[in-house]
């Protein structure tokens, strides 16, 4: 069930507003809010808030026998069905288009950027490798949904842990994590996802981070995936008002600098969490 | 694995013997292509997209009409024969999903929607043979068959796909090239430059994207020159069919439904 658009005079406050360069929170155009990471119990599972829009990512490791064609490389599925509780526009089994473009661009940010380095999830060439489960979960939609499931997955990602393994010959002996420390993920770069909205009228400058009512009066979004070396991983703009390209360069350099404070914030987070786990034997 | 061939050699010669920056042989067919009131089929070296548009006309789901303006519908389909080996695709495979829904967000701006409230434009792309820069002949495809079928649009939307090998830029690649190199496909609105359409899906650093970036805007344009060519041909024809003004040399007529009024 599509929730009704917003009213007239809610667009028009919210457009007038931007085109002073307000917004309704009180933040500045390009400014995001400020992500809150939770860690849970589990090695691998994290909920990630930007302000109230909620995701939960999880990460489980199973031993698969690789396919024929790839019998080197290790496997990663991303399952993230978003369910109505984190709106009524959501229903499960019928994909809405936003539902596509999301499940496409985390498959593309966090799976097809390469962030995990599949043959380091070998074990036994052709019999055994990992396959990494991640799963996402929408708790909350408040706008942005987006970079918050990326930035979940991908932290998700180098929280985990999995079971240290000793091959002998043609046996794999599981070490458990009681008797043997888990060893983290081997992560060839960390992408982070930026979303920026921009709105009809061509005075008013492109936001970062919209709200869910920014998002629905948008007229087009650009996302832009990166990692703290400045690589693009992924550039995303779907149609929407047109842009020069001295304009969409910018967008992408603001980008730039977020994903170098972003990465600082994540590694400052997960060393917090390290410390207070304790899982390394002494 | 494959065999090695250089995507760029020494000489500076791509694998299909283009140059860096060469853009491959572009045809277009706007014959008419049975009861669709536009359609046009694109070809791009060995790529070849047949796209039919109906419309507007009276909306099939009424679910979706909106009051002010006209609903457009995509809906993409690969052929299985399209690719080297037979794959068939489902209808609901997300790549595909993803490549419609592309579609739509880029010509929803284009295309004047307010003009018909309450109507459907649909837009049926099959892709038929794939040699990489699918979604640019997609895109320039329907560009065409709106134009074709006398849809009123704010501008052309020329699509240019462009990759980089470490530091040379290279335009309009094949599927070798996509599958070796960090590329992305870019579509412009050649009045005023501007881009509608950005997508990049592999890696690639932000200096080098600049450059491939601003280089695939330019060949936009000389997209946009084959297509409006293209157009005024089959308008010069058409009017010739209609008996007034002058006639054109050769050519047939057999796909004109036109009486000479």
């Amino acid at each position: 069930m599509r929730p009704p658009s917003p009213s007239i005079p809610e667009k028009e406050f919210v457009f007038t507003a931007l085109k002073q360069s307000l917004r309704l929170d009180g933040r500045l155009p390009l400014e995001s809010r400020s992500p809150t990471l939770t860690f849970g119990p589990e090695l691998g599972w994290v909920e990630c808030a930007f302000g109230k829009t909620r995701v939960i990512a999880h990460v489980e490791a199973k031993m698969v026998k690789p396919p024929p064609e790839r019998p080197f490389e290790g496997q990663m599925s991303i399952h993230s069905e978003i369910s109505p509780m984190a709106s009524s526009e959501y229903e499960i089994g019928r994909p809405s288009e936003e539902e596509v473009t999301m499940t496409r661009m985390l498959d593309k940010v966090l799976r097809r950027s390469d962030a995990v380095d599949k043959e380091s999830l070998c074990i036994l060439a052709g019999q055994r490798v990992w396959h990494l489960r991640l799963t996402l979960h929408c708790l909350a939609d408040a706008g942005n949904m987006l970079d918050c499931a990326c930035l979940a997955g991908i932290v998700a990602l180098k929280h985990f842990r999995r079971p240290d393994i000793e091959v002998t010959g043609d046996e794999v002996t599981i070490h458990p994590p009681s008797e043997r420390a888990p060893i983290p993920l081997s992560m060839h770069h960390t992408p982070f996802c930026f979303t920026f909205a921009y709105f009809p009228d061509p005075d008013t400058s492109p936001i970062l981070d919209p709200s869910q009512l920014e998002q629905r009066l948008s007229s087009g979004l650009m996302s832009v995936a990166l990692n703290a070396q400045r690589e693009l991983c992924v550039v995303q703009k779907l149609g929407g008002v047109p842009l020069d390209a001295d304009e969409t360069l910018r967008i992408i350099n603001v980008a730039v600098l977020k994903a170098k404070e972003l990465d600082e914030l994540v590694e400052s987070r997960l060393k917090e969490d390290w410390l207070e786990r304790k899982v390394e034997l002494i | 694995m494959g065999s090695r061939v250089e995507v760029l050699n020494d000489g500076g010669f791509r694998s299909d013997g283009r140059r860096q920056y060469e853009l491959r042989d572009m045809t277009v067919d706007l014959s008419q292509q049975g009861v669709a009131d536009g359609s046009a089929v694109v070809t791009h070296g060995l790529t070849q997209v047949l796209v039919s548009v109906f419309g507007p006309r009276e909306a099939k789901m009424r679910s979706q009409t909106m009051h002010d303006r006209a609903n457009i519908n995509v809906e993409v389909s690969v052929a299985a024969f399209s690719t080297g080996e037979r794959r068939k695709r489902s209808r609901g495979d997300k790549r595909i999903l993803e490549m419609a829904a592309t579609i739509k967000s880029t010509f929803e701006p284009v295309v004047q929607t307010t003009l018909y409230p309450r109507s459907q434009i649909d837009i049926f792309v099959q892709v038929l043979q794939q040699d990489g820069g699918v979604l640019q002949a997609c895109i320039n495809a329907t560009t065409l068959a709106l134009v074709n079928a006398g849809i009123p649009l704010l501008d052309f939307v020329c699509a240019v796909t462009g990759g980089v090998l470490s530091t040379s830029p290279m335009l309009d690649l094949t599927l070798l090239e996509e599958n070796d190199i960090p590329h992305l496909t870019v579509a412009v609105m050649p009045k005023t430059g501007k881009v509608t359409l950005v997508t990049m899906e592999t890696r690639l650093h932000v200096d080098r994207f600049e450059e491939i970036f601003r280089l695939a805007g330019e060949a936009g344009k000389v997209i946009h020159a084959e297509m409006k060519a293209a157009v005024r041909e089959r308008t010069g024809r058409l009017v010739g069919a209609m008996g007034s003004g002058p006639r054109p040399t050769g050519g047939d007529f057999e796909d004109d439904a036109m009486d000479g009024v």
